[in-house]
Formats: structure tokens, C-alpha cells, sequence
């Protein structure tokens, strides 16, 4: 494979443009601008467009699953909201007795009485102790989800559930463990989650400069998400799992275990929205169990939507444009956000099927259609409707 | 009412008010005056007399003998100021010639929370100079003393006065309550209300309360027969009594009563028993409860996705915008008839109709302006769908508020029935029967007629369907609107159950889909199975595990199930590869 096939040369120009622009320009105008300069980013911008790219890998996660496989997950927030709590655990250790209580549990943990419950370990319950070393709850971040998923997937697949089934019942999974999640027996701080973090490997995590390195971070997992997917989409494997998406029983007639190569992708993108969500809890400062809730993973899948599945440019367009809008219409108009949303999922499935990278080639499409009816020849390429039709799941 | 009443009623209020009427009052005072005071020596004297004379003296013992004696009045009125005073509402206007006349206040108050002053002895408003009712705020009057021992025997008199209450579950739970409290005093009123109750519950309760009550006699026999009828009784509320006389005994073994323990903890099992029956019974009626009531919003789901293959994430707002349009429905009744009236308790029906007509017509224009264009794109008719509910739901918070509304049930839905110790709710009963009625309407429509045929066919095949003549998108259209017609009847008929706020539907919409998913598709046996099977074993594992961690343990054996039988428990056959 060369590196041409990889990556074309337009789509370095563009990323090379783009990842200029978050990885060294932003960072720059927070860091170096004065904050009377009109081209000063502050800190609350930054740390929001940080939030934005760890959407866009979640996103980036959905795209691999529902556009390229044609499994559309509509749990894909658990993983994230998975991470986000497997990172927050840490931070929540790394409080100390700076909390409302002065103790060295968590604030939530001797509100609930725990040391009644857990008088071993001081009152901290045993599945939390090995998170006080950051080396292993960056591994949680990875290996939990993965598991979750791995389970969840063999079940699934193995009975060969999909299609709307699939959706629905990774639904039901996601409802379940958010249910799960604000018991406050559970163990995981309740209805509130996770919150009141003040330190991340020894750096005050509120320090411009530690909101800067996150917000790097979050740029470089989304350039190495995206480098991921794109290479996995070039080789073979990626051709198998397109196949899957058009036809499953074909491939499985050619000889391919299709539960295998949905599993391994299921899996994958498990690990990635996981990624996405544990480098977003230290910049948002909150993980509760309402991010895990059903409605907000179906949210995320319209921003794939938006963007145009089944590339990999439009999911990150989609998280960043639909999420910007979000923080703009909720700010000054809040009551239409909801028309808004509910607009762009109708409008989206029924007039733009490729979202908005789609939109040049639709219009190309209906101008040669303008043109050859002008002509009075037949027309040569099917119209936008027929274009969705003719790329209809089995 | 007898004489007493009649001058009393005399005795009249404006006057006693207005100084103006001086010399015809007085006399009327005087004779107000001669008549309570002949009554403490007449037997037989009208209660409300007593009361008024009670309200009158000032000594606390004469107030207690007094009230102890109006236990078996028949007066509303008195049982209406025994209850304002115990609790500081009679309080006293004076009237000319130092005279007093106690009175209550009205519960109807006005803006100001004013009300209107009744005077206990007639019962009518108190009125100014002018014929105009007088109006007080309870907080710039001062209230008839009372002391904690009056208040006691107010209590106990008021609870006797239940007795004879003309309402059946209010005896009934005033001889449950007066039983526990074993005072023998009582006992000739039980036995007196027994002679003549003719109401079995009541009777029952009655001959608990003596049970309960001569368990402390001083005559072993009479303890042993009262044990033993409490466990005749099935006496739920005697079980802790009679397991403490088992304890007691047993640790005090120099007392020699091996008959009493014995018959104690003999009724004592006997009542465990009847209890771990009805909890049994309850468990099994709540389950089935819930079932209908998953079977009922489930059921338009069953239709629009198991027969059409549309997943139509908008139907837990269908059911919602059928709770909204039965609280619509509701308030164009209270405006027309008020409230609690005759023609209000029909306003369910008219509820019922209106709701299937308007998730109906909505469910049309959906099904026409936005799902028949992605039929062959199930996951994406999700998405759209989804948006659409995003859109109603705000709709709605628009229209009605973000906070839930009250819908007031009929009267012949409310209250509940009481079988073997067991309650029964109207309202779930109703629903259970709405469920039955709902799927066999349903399943006639399906099989035994016109539409039910093409719809079977375009279901099991479209082109084939279209082939034949039949108009396939008219009967998609049809379809759909009949599905949604169902979920909105089902909105109104949960309107009776839960509360009504705009993200109603977002509550079962899971449910639903589970439901459906696990039934199998297009069937609706299977919806049916799978409402009972959910519902029941949901209402099975909540005692053990809770109400949470039951509904988890439900979803993950769902998820489990489909390993067994991915096509749910109906499995349509088809020699379709992409079934």
C-alpha cells in the first residue's frame, strides 16, 4: 500500500491545514495572545472546542461502526461515559482531603456512609483501590470497555442479531447500566458521578497551561483516530467490512465469519469512544450517568448523520458543527434546541442521506439531471431520492 | 329535627349579632340557656346540645363526660365540630347579653382566604346587620380551648362516632383502628354495632376488634377463645400481638399456659400463611397490572414496527399526545359540567375516542409526510423518527408547560376493591380489561376483516401484494394510523395511572421496544406473551432486588433470551433469506 492510496492528496492538504490550526494555532492565541487581543482564545473557549474533539472521536467511533459496517449502535455513549468514569475515578482519588469533608474518601463515599460498609479498605470500596495509580486507570479506559463491548458483541453477533434489533437492544444496554449508574450503591457516586476534581498527574487540573495539554491531547487521539480509521478503511479488512455493510449474507455465503469482523470492529470502536470519553471528563470536570442515557448516544449518532456517514471527515464535522450549534442555540435560545435537533435529524434522513460532506456530489448529480432533461435525453444518474433508495440497507 | 332543634334554629343568628334587635333576642337567649340546661338532665337529649353545652362550661371533666356522651350521635354536624375542635377550629362570636355562639369556619375560602363563619347550632353562615355571611380568617380568630385529655376524648368519641358511620369502609377501618387499641371500655359498643352491621367486612372487623381487645382479659378462657379467633380471623393486624404472647410466654416459663401458647402460635401461622397468600395474590394481580399496561402502549408498537417494519421511535410520543388530549378533553368537561358532577365521569370515554382519533390523524400525516419515504431504509426511518419525537416533545413543553399536569380520574375509576386483605385498584383493574379489549379488537381487525387481509399481505409480502392489486401504500397508510390511534388510547388510559409531562413517552419507550423485540415480530401472541412475561417476572424479582436492579435483571435476561431464540418467542416462518 502506498501513501498515496492512503492518504490522497487534497485530504492531506486538508488535515494538515486543520491539525495546524487546533493543534498549534489555538493553543498559541490562548497561550501567547494577550487576553485584551481580540484574537484571544480563553480558557472556557479552548476547554470547549477540547470537548468538541472528544466528541469527534466519538463520532469518529459511531462512523466506523454504522457507516462502514452498517451496525448502528445506539450505545455508543456507554463506552464514552465507560472511559469517562474510569478516568474520573482517578481524579476523584487524587481530591484527597481538599473535598467538602476534609477526607481522604471521596466527598460522595462518606456522604453515603461507606466506611460502614467497606471497614476494610477504610471505607473505599475494593474494585476503587488499584485507581489511585494513574497507569491503571488509563488501562481501565482501554480494557473495560473493551470487555463490555467483547461480551456484549459475542452475545449479539453470534445469535447473529442485527439490523434494528441490534440497535434496539444496544439501547436496552445502555439503559440498563445507566440505570445501574445512578444507584447509589453502585458505587459510583450516584445521580452526581463524578465531579470536584482538582489535580491530573500532580498538575492543577484547572491551570491554563494543564487545560492547553489536554486540549492537545485531545487533538493528537483524534489525528491518531482518524489516521486508524483511515488505514483500516484502505486494506482489506476495511473492504470486507464494507461488504458486511451492503450484503452480510454474501460475505458469509464467500466464506468470511461475519460475526468475527464485527466483533473485532465493535470492539475497536468500544476502545475508541472510551478514549474520547476519558480525555473529556478532566476538561468538562463532570462525569455523571445521564451522559450514558439512550437519548444522548442517538444524539451522537445525527452528528455522524449531519457530517456524512461512511466517511471520515464528516463525522468530525458533524460533532464539531452540530455541538457548536448546540452551545449557541442553548445559550441564547434554549427552548429551540429541540426543534432545532428534531429538524436536523428529519431533514437530514430524508433530504441529505450523505450529510453534509454529500451535499457537492447531490448537487453535481441533480445539475446533470437539469441538463440532460434540457437535452431531452434520458437521465443519466438517478435522482437524490432514488440515490438514497438505491443505497438502502438489506 | 325536634324541638330543641327548632329553637335553637330560632335562637337565630342576626339577631344574636345585631344589637339592634335587643329585647326579641334576649328572650330567645334565655330560652336557649333553659333548654341546655334541662338538657344534662334528659336522657336522650339531642347531641348537638350536649356539644353546644360542652363548648359552653369551662370545667375540662364536665367538657370530657359530656363529649364521652354524644358516642352515638347521628348529627354530621357534630362529628364535623368534634373533629374543628380537637383540631382549634371552633371558635366563639359574642353576641349581645355576653352570650356566646360557637361556630366553625366553612372550608370554602375566597381570595383573601376567608371563609364563611357556621354556627354549630344550626348550621347556617353567620350573618351581619345586613343579611350578609360574615367572613373570618382563621388566623385573626382564637379557638375554643382545649387540653390534651379533652383532645383524647374528642378522639375517642369521634372514632366511635365512625362506627355508626353510614359509609361501610369507614366503620370498618374505625373498628380495625379501635380494636388495636384493646380497651376494654369499647366492648359494649362493639357488641352493640354487631347486633345490628349487617356488612360482612364490617362484621368482620368487629369481631376482630373484640378478639383483639379480650386477648388482655382477665379470664384465661376468654383469652384462649379470643387467640383462637383471631387466627380463625386470619388477623393480620394480631399477628405481632400474638407472636409477642408466644415470645412472652416462652421466656416466662413459670407461667404454666401451654394452651395459649399453643393456640397463639397456631394463629399465628395461620395468619403467615394467609399472608404469604395474599402477597401471592397481590404480587400475581401488580404483575398482571403492569403487563396490560405494557401490553396497552406496546400494542400500536406490535402493529408499526412487528407488521410494517418501521421503527417508529416517535410512538412513546404518540402515547404521550394521548395523555395530553384526554387532559384536554378533561378540562373541556370540568368547564362544561364542573368537576365530580355526572357528566364529568364520562369524560374518559370521549377521552378515549378523541385520543385514538388525534394520535391517528397524527400518526397519518407522519406516515405521509416523512416514513413512506424510507421504508427500505429502516435504520434511517429510526433517526427521522427520533427527530420528530424531539419535535413533539418540545411541542408540547410549548403548549402545556414543562411541568406535569394532573389528570383527575372519573369516580367509577378511582377507589379500589379489598378482597381477601388484598387491594385492588379500580384503575388497574380497568386496565387489565382495556388490555383484553384493546388485543381482541386488534386481533378481529387482523383476521376477520378486509383490511386485515391486505395488511397481512403486504406484511408478509409487498411486491407480491402490490402485484395482486393491492393499493400498498394506502394500506401502509392505514396501518400506521391505526398503530398510533392505538398508542394514543393507550395515553389516555395511562393518564389514569402515572403522570402526564412531556417526556412521558421517553418512560416507555424501551419498554415497548422490549416488548415487541421479545414477542417476535409480527405476532400478537408473542406481544401478548411478552407482556405477561416482562410484567410478571419485573413484579416477581422487584421485592427481592428492588425496583431498579428488577427492571436491570429483566433487560439482561431479555438480552440473554434472544441468544436462545433470536426471532423472540413467535418466530414468523419465511423462506426469506432477509427476513
Amino acid at each position: 500500500m502506498t501513501m498515496k492510496r492512503f492518504l490522497s492528496k487534497a485530504e492531506m492538504a486538508g488535515l494538515t491545514v486543520g491539525f495546524i490550526l487546533v493543534l498549534v494555532v489555538l493553543p498559541a492565541l490562548n497561550a501567547f495572545v494577550p487576553s485584551s487581543s481580540p484574537f484571544h482564545v480563553t480558557d472556557f473557549a479552548l476547554s470547549l472546542c477540547g470537548k468538541y474533539l472528544c466528541y469527534a472521536v466519538l463520532a469518529l467511533s459511531i462512523d466506523l461502526l454504522w457507516g462502514y459496517t452498517g451496525l448502528l449502535s445506539l450505545g455508543q455513549c456507554l463506552f464514552f461515559a465507560l472511559g469517562g468514569y474510569a478516568l474520573g475515578m482517578y481524579l476523584m482519588l487524587m481530591i484527597g482531603p481538599r473535598g467538602q469533608y476534609h477526607a481522604a474518601l471521596p466527598d460522595f463515599m462518606v456522604f453515603l456512609e461507606f466506611p460502614k460498609r467497606f471497614p476494610a479498605t477504610g471505607g473505599l470500596p475494593p474494585h476503587w483501590v488499584p485507581f489511585r495509580h494513574f497507569w491503571f486507570a488509563a488501562a481501565a479506559v482501554v480494557w473495560v470497555p473493551a470487555l463490555v463491548a467483547l461480551v456484549f458483541g459475542f452475545l449479539a453477533f453470534r445469535s447473529r442479531i442485527k439490523g434494528v434489533y441490534f440497535s434496539i437492544l444496544t439501547q436496552a444496554l445502555t439503559y440498563a447500566a445507566c440505570l445501574m449508574f445512578f444507584r447509589n450503591d453502585f458505587t459510583f457516586g450516584g445521580n452526581n458521578g463524578l465531579t470536584d476534581f482538582k489535580d491530573i498527574l500532580g498538575h492543577d487540573i484547572n491551570a491554563p497551561a494543564t487545560r492547553r495539554a489536554l486540549f492537545l491531547a485531545s487533538g493528537l487521539l483524534l489525528l491518531a483516530a482518524y489516521a486508524l480509521c483511515r488505514w483500516l478503511t484502505t486494506t482489506r479488512f476495511g473492504k470486507i467490512q464494507r461488504a458486511i455493510r451492503d450484503s452480510e449474507n454474501r460475505v458469509l455465503f464467500s466464506g468470511y465469519a461475519t460475526a468475527h469482523f464485527k466483533l473485532f470492529v465493535f470492539v475497536l470502536a468500544a476502545v475508541l469512544a472510551s478514549l474520547g470519553g476519558a480525555l473529556f471528563v478532566p476538561q468538562v470536570g463532570i462525569i455523571n450517568p445521564s451522559e450514558m442515557a439512550p437519548d444522548k448516544s442517538i444524539e451522537a449518532v445525527v452528528w455522524v448523520s449531519v457530517g456524512g456517514r461512511g466517511t471520515l471527515v464528516g463525522p468530525i464535522l458533524g460533532a464539531v458543527g452540530v455541538n457548536w450549534l448546540k452551545s449557541f442555540v442553548t445559550h441564547s435560545a434554549p427552548e429551540y434546541w429541540l426543534y432545532i435537533l428534531g429538524g436536523l435529524f428529519i431533514v437530514m434522513t430524508l433530504f441529505f442521506p450523505k450529510g453534509i460532506v454529500g451535499i457537492p456530489e447531490q448537487v453535481r448529480a441533480l445539475r446533470r439531471r437539469w441538463l440532460s432533461t434540457r437535452t431531452g435525453a434520458a437521465p443519466v444518474e438517478p435522482g437524490p431520492a432514488a440515490i438514497a433508495h438505491s443505497k438502502a440497507e438489506p | 329535627m325536634t324541638v330543641t332543634g327548632r329553637t335553637l334554629l330560632m335562637s337565630d343568628h342576626s339577631s344574636a349579632i345585631c344589637p339592634r334587635t335587643g329585647a326579641a333576642a334576649e328572650w330567645r337567649l334565655v330560652l336557649l340557656a333553659a333548654v341546655l340546661l334541662t338538657s344534662t338532665t334528659v336522657r336522650g337529649v339531642e347531641p348537638r346540645a350536649l356539644l353546644l353545652q360542652a363548648l359552653a362550661t369551662n370545667e375540662v371533666s364536665a367538657q370530657i363526660s359530656l363529649v364521652q356522651r354524644l358516642t352515638a350521635a347521628q348529627d354530621p354536624m357534630v362529628a364535623q365540630a368534634l373533629a374543628a375542635w380537637r383540631q382549634g377550629g371552633v371558635f366563639l362570636l359574642d353576641g349581645p347579653a355576653g352570650a356566646k355562639i360557637p361556630f366553625l369556619l366553612d372550608v370554602v375560602t375566597d381570595a383573601a382566604g376567608k371563609a364563611r363563619g357556621l354556627q354549630i347550632a344550626t348550621g347556617e353562615a353567620l350573618k351581619d346587620a345586613a343579611g350578609q355571611p360574615m367572613l373570618f380568617l382563621a388566623s385573626d380568630l382564637t379557638p375554643v380551648d382545649t387540653t390534651a385529655k379533652l383532645r383524647k376524648a374528642i378522639k375517642t368519641t369521634l372514632d366511635l362516632l365512625a362506627l355508626s358511620s353510614p359509609n361501610p369502609n369507614i366503620r370498618r377501618d374505625a373498628a380495625a383502628k379501635l380494636g388495636l387499641e384493646q380497651n376494654p371500655d369499647y366492648l359494649p359498643y362493639f357488641r352493640a354495632h354487631l347486633d345490628t352491621e349487617k356488612v360482612a367486612r364490617v362484621r368482620k372487623a368487629l369481631h376482630e376488634a373484640i378478639a383483639l381487645t379480650q386477648v388482655n382479659a382477665d379470664d384465661a378462657d376468654v383469652r384462649l377463645a379470643a387467640v383462637k379467633t383471631l387466627g380463625e380471623l386470619r388477623s393480620i393486624a394480631a399477628l405481632d400481638l400474638l407472636q409477642r404472647i408466644e415470645a412472652n410466654a416462652k421466656a416466662n416459663s413459670s407461667s404454666p399456659a401451654p394452651e395459649l401458647v399453643a393456640a397463639a402460635h397456631d394463629a399465628a401461622v395461620k395468619i403467615q400463611s394467609y399472608i404469604a397468600r395474599g402477597n401471592f395474590i397481590g404480587t400475581c394481580f401488580r404483575g398482571l397490572s403492569l403487563s396490560s399496561v405494557l401490553l396497552v402502549a406496546a400494542l400500536g408498537l406490535a402493529i408499526t414496527f412487528g407488521l410494517m417494519g418501521i421503527i417508529n421511535m416517535a410512538h412513546g410520543e404518540m402515547i404521550m399526545i394521548g395523555a395530553y388530549t384526554a387532559y384536554v378533553c378533561q378540562n373541556f368537561f370540568i368547564k362544561w359540567f364542573g368537576q365530580g358532577t355526572r357528566g364529568f365521569d364520562f369524560y374518559f370515554v370521549a377521552a378515549l375516542l378523541s385520543s385514538f382519533g388525534t394520535a391517528g390523524f397524527i400518526g397519518l400525516v407522519l406516515e405521509r409526510g416523512i416514513i413512506r419515504f424510507l421504508y427500505r431504509r429502516p435504520l434511517e426511518s429510526l433517526l427521522a423518527t427520533w427527530g420528530v419525537s424531539l419535535l413533539l416533545q418540545q411541542l408540547m413543553r410549548s403548549i402545556f408547560g414543562a411541568a406535569n399536569v394532573q389528570v383527575y380520574s372519573p369516580s367509577w375509576l378511582s377507589g379500589n376493591v379489598t378482597y381477601q386483605d388484598v387491594i385492588f385498584a379500580h384503575n388497574r383493574i380497568f386496565v387489565i380489561g382495556f388490555a383484553i379489549g384493546v388485543v381482541a379488537l386488534t386481533w378481529l381487525l387482523l383476521t376477520r376483516t378486509a383490511l386485515g387481509l391486505q395488511v397481512r399481505a403486504v406484511m408478509q409480502n409487498r411486491p407480491m401484494a402490490s402485484c395482486l392489486g393491492v393499493r400498498t401504500d394506502r394500506v401502509n397508510m392505514a396501518t400506521f394510523a391505526f398503530g398510533s390511534g392505538l398508542a394514543g388510547m393507550a395515553g389516555a388510559c395511562l393518564a389514569q395511572i402515572g403522570n402526564i409531562g412531556p417526556s412521558l413517552g421517553q418512560s416507555y419507550i424501551v419498554d415497548c421496544f422490549m416488548v415487541v423485540v421479545l414477542g417476535g415480530v409480527g405476532n400478537l401472541a408473542g406481544t401478548v406473551s411478552a407482556a405477561l412475561g416482562i410484567g410478571v417476572s419485573d413484579q416477581v424479582l422487584q421485592p427481592h432486588l428492588g425496583a431498579v436492579l428488577g427492571k436491570i435483571t429483566v433487560l439482561a435476561a431479555i438480552i440473554l433470551f434472544l441468544q436462545w431464540r433470536p426471532a423472540g418467542l413467535f418466530e414468523t416462518r419465511s423462506r426469506s433469506l432477509e427476513g
